[in-house]
C-alpha cells in the first residue's frame, strides 16, 4: 500500500498554523520526495476567526486535496476543535494546547490524544509566542513520525528569516524533546 | 526534467501569464484572487511588463482593453463581485475584437457572498454575463499544472481569435499550495496575434474580405506604425460606426462563428474511465478532482463509473454531451453550485439520459464521498 497520509492543524487566525501546514508539505516535496499538499481555509478576518489548514502527503498524485481521512488533528482553539475534528479517523494522534482546548472523554475513547500548553511554552520558555507554530511542528514531526526529523527542520529553516532561525530552532527542537516525553509518559 | 515547486493556482496563473507573453496587468485585489496581483506586481517589471493596480474593477478592466487595443498582452484577474464589475469592458473587447484574458477565481456569492469559501457559480455569468449576442471561450483547470497549461491556452486562444477569454478557477485551487513540475519554457506554444503585412494605409482592422475571419492586430512594436479606429458600436471594416442591415448582421454572425467555427482548436475535454461505464459523471474544474477520486473508488467497489470533463467549458461541448446522451443510461450532473452547466447538459442530451445531480452552493468543495453515495443511489 502507498503511503498515504492526511493532517489537519486547526486554530485562530494569527496563530501561524498556515504556516506550520506548509512547513510540513514543503518538508514532503522538497526533502522527501513525496506528493504533498496544503490547502488553506480562512475566514474573512485578518486574525482571529477560525482557520483550518489540510496537509496530504503521499506517494502518488493529490487529487482531492481536502483532508477527509484524518491522521493527525492539532487544534489551538476549542471553536476551531469542535468545528474541524469531525474528520479525524479513529486511533488517530491528536494534539491540542492543554491551556485552550478541553478534550470530551468520548473523544478520548476514539484518539490517541496528546495534550501540552503549546502557546504558553513558546511565550514563557521559547521566549517569544509567534514560535508556536514552529513548536507545534516539532511535536508534529516527534509524534507522527512520518518524515526524518532533518528534513522537517530543512523545510524551517527555507521558511524563517534569518534574524529569527536560532530562536525557532530552540522551538523545533523543545518541540520534539515535548513530544518525547509526552510519548514516554503513555509507555511509547 | 524540471525541478519540483511548490506553488498554488493563482502563483501559476501569474506565471504561466508571464510565460505566454503577457506584459500588462491591470486589477483591484479581491480574495480570493489577490495573490495574483501580489505576484505580479513584483514579476511584470523584473521582465519588463507593466502592472497597474487601479482604483476600481472598472478602471482596471478597461486599462487591460485600452493596453490589448495598444498590441500588448493583457490580463485581469477578480473573483465575482469584481468580474460583474467589469462586464461593460469584457464587451467592449468582444465588440472591438482585442485579445484580452480574464481571470476568475470563483468564491461564494450573489454579491459579496463568501469572501475566503469556494464555488462554480459564475459558470453563466462567464457565458452571459456581458450583454449582446455574442460568444465566449472559457477554460477551467482541474489541477495546478493544467491551471498554468491552461491560462497558456487561454492567452493563445485570446490572441488567435481576437477574443475575450477566460480562465475560471476558484478559491480551492487558487489557494492549494502543492508540487508542480512546470514544463521547459522553450517546449511551450505560444501564439501571437497576427501581424498587418500591408502598408498602413491599406489596413483596416476589421477587413475580413481582405485578411479573413480574424484580421491581423497590431502588436506593441507595430501599434504606432498603424492608425486605426475601434468603438462599442457595431462597425464596418475600417473600425468607423455603421448601421447598415447587411454589416451588422454579417459582422456578428462572424463575431460567434470565428469562435464556433474553429471549436476543433477550441474545444477541450477528458474522458475519464469511459469506455465500460454504466454511469457517467460530468464534473469539471476542481470539483472534477471529488469525481476523479470517486470514479476510482467506485470501481474498487464494483460500480463501473466514467467521468466526462470540459476543460474548454464554453463554448459548451454540445456534440461530445449529445453522444453521452445517445450511448449511455445514466448521468450525474456535479458541480459547486445550485445547477447551471446542468442547464446545457439537459439541453444536449435532449431528455436522452436519465440525469442526476450532486449539487453544492455551501462553501466548501463537495467531497468523493458525496458523488459516491449517489452513485450507489441511482444504481
Amino acid at each position: 500500500m502507498a503511503f498515504h497520509y492526511e493532517l489537519r492543524f486547526a486554530g485562530i487566525g494569527g496563530q501561524g498554523n498556515m504556516l506550520a501546514g506548509a512547513i510540513i508539505a514543503e518538508a514532503a516535496i522538497f526533502f522527501e520526495n513525496k506528493y504533498a499538499t496544503q490547502v488553506p481555509t480562512y475566514t474573512s478576518q485578518v486574525r482571529g476567526g477560525p482557520t483550518k489548514a489540510d496537509i496530504i502527503i503521499s506517494d502518488e498524485p493529490i487529487y482531492f486535496a481536502e483532508s477527509t481521512h484524518i491522521n493527525f488533528f492539532l487544534a489551538l482553539d476549542q471553536r476551531t476543535y469542535n468545528l474541524y475534528k469531525g474528520d479525524t479517523l479513529d486511533g488517530a494522534i491528536v494534539l491540542v494546547d492543554s491551556g485552550l482546548v478541553e478534550v470530551p472523554d468520548e473523544d478520548r475513547a476514539k484518539w490517541d490524544v496528546y495534550e501540552y500548553p503549546i502557546i504558553r511554552t513558546a511565550k514563557y520558555e521559547v521566549g517569544n509566542v509567534i514560535t508556536a507554530n514552529i513548536l507545534s511542528v516539532g511535536m508534529t514531526g516527534e509524534l507522527t513520525q512520518i518524515m526524518s526529523l532533518d528534513n522537517i527542520f530543512k523545510a524551517v529553516e527555507k521558511r524563517v528569516p534569518p534574524a529569527f532561525l536560532e530562536l525557532n530552532e530552540k522551538a523545533f527542537k523543545m518541540g520534539v524533546d515535548i513530544a518525547k516525553k509526552l510519548k514516554a509518559e503513555k509507555g511509547k | 526534467m524540471s525541478k519540483a515547486q511548490i506553488m498554488n493556482g493563482n502563483e501559476l496563473v501569474s506565471e504561466a501569464a508571464i510565460a505566454a507573453g503577457c506584459r500588462f496587468y491591470a486589477g483591484y485585489p479581491i480574495t480570493p484572487s489577490s495573490e495574483i496581483p501580489e505576484h505580479l506586481s513584483k514579476r511584470m517589471p523584473e521582465v519588463g511588463g507593466v502592472f497597474v493596480q487601479f482604483e476600481d474593477e472598472i478602471a482596471s478592466c478597461m486599462a487591460a482593453v485600452g493596453a490589448s487595443y495598444a498590441g500588448y498582452k493583457s490580463m485581469t484577474a477578480s473573483s465575482g463581485p469584481g468580474i460583474s464589475l467589469k462586464q461593460e469592458a469584457i464587451g467592449l473587447a468582444c465588440m472591438m475584437e482585442l485579445p484580452l484574458v480574464v481571470v476568475n477565481v470563483m468564491r461564494g456569492g450573489p454579491s459579496t457572498g463568501l469572501p475566503t469559501r469556494v464555488s462554480q457559480a459564475d459558470l453563466m455569468q462567464a457565458r452571459w454575463g456581458t450583454h449582446g449576442d455574442h460568444m465566449i471561450i472559457a477554460v477551467a483547470p482541474e489541477t495546478l499544472l493544467e491551471t498554468y497549461t491552461e491560462t497558456i491556452r487561454a492567452f493563445n486562444m485570446a490572441e488567435k481569435y481576437r477574443t475575450p477569454v477566460y480562465i475560471l478557477t476558484d478559491a480551492v485551487l487558487a489557494h492549494l499550495n502543492g508540487r508542480v513540475e512546470l514544463p521547459d519554457p522553450s517546449t511551450l506554444e505560444i501564439i501571437d496575434r497576427t501581424q498587418p503585412s500591408v502598408p498602413p494605409e491599406e489596413y483596416n482592422p476589421y477587413d475580413v474580405e481582405r485578411f479573413g475571419e480574424v484580421p491581423p492586430l497590431p502588436n506593441k512594436e507595430n501599434f504606432h506604425d498603424y492608425r486605426f479606429h475601434m468603438t462599442g458600436l457595431n462597425k464596418d471594416k475600417t473600425g468607423f460606426p455603421t448601421v447598415n442591415k447587411e454589416a451588422v448582421e454579417a459582422d456578428e454572425e462572424r463575431m460567434i462563428t470565428k469562435i464556433t467555427g474553429n471549436i476543433k482548436d477550441i474545444e477541450s475535454f477528458e474522458y475519464y474511465k469511459m469506455d465500460d461505464a454504466q454511469l457517467v459523471i460530468f464534473a469539471y474544474g476542481t470539483n472534477a478532482a471529488a469525481a476523479r477520486v470517486a470514479v476510482d473508488e467506485a470501481r474498487e467497489a464494483g460500480i463501473k463509473a466514467g467521468m466526462f470533463r470540459p476543460i474548454t467549458v464554453w463554448p459548451f461541448p454540445e456534440k461530445q454531451v449529445a453522444e453521452i446522451g445517445k450511448n449511455f443510461d445514466k448521468m450525474i450532473v456535479s458541480e459547486i453550485n445550485l445547477g447551471q452547466m446542468l442547464y446545457e447538459v439537459e439541453r444536449a442530451t435532449k431528455g436522452n439520459i436519465e440525469i442526476s445531480t450532486v449539487l453544492q452552493a455551501a462553501g466548501v468543495p463537495i467531497r468523493p464521498q458525496q458523488i459516491l453515495d449517489k452513485m450507489k443511489e441511482v444504481l
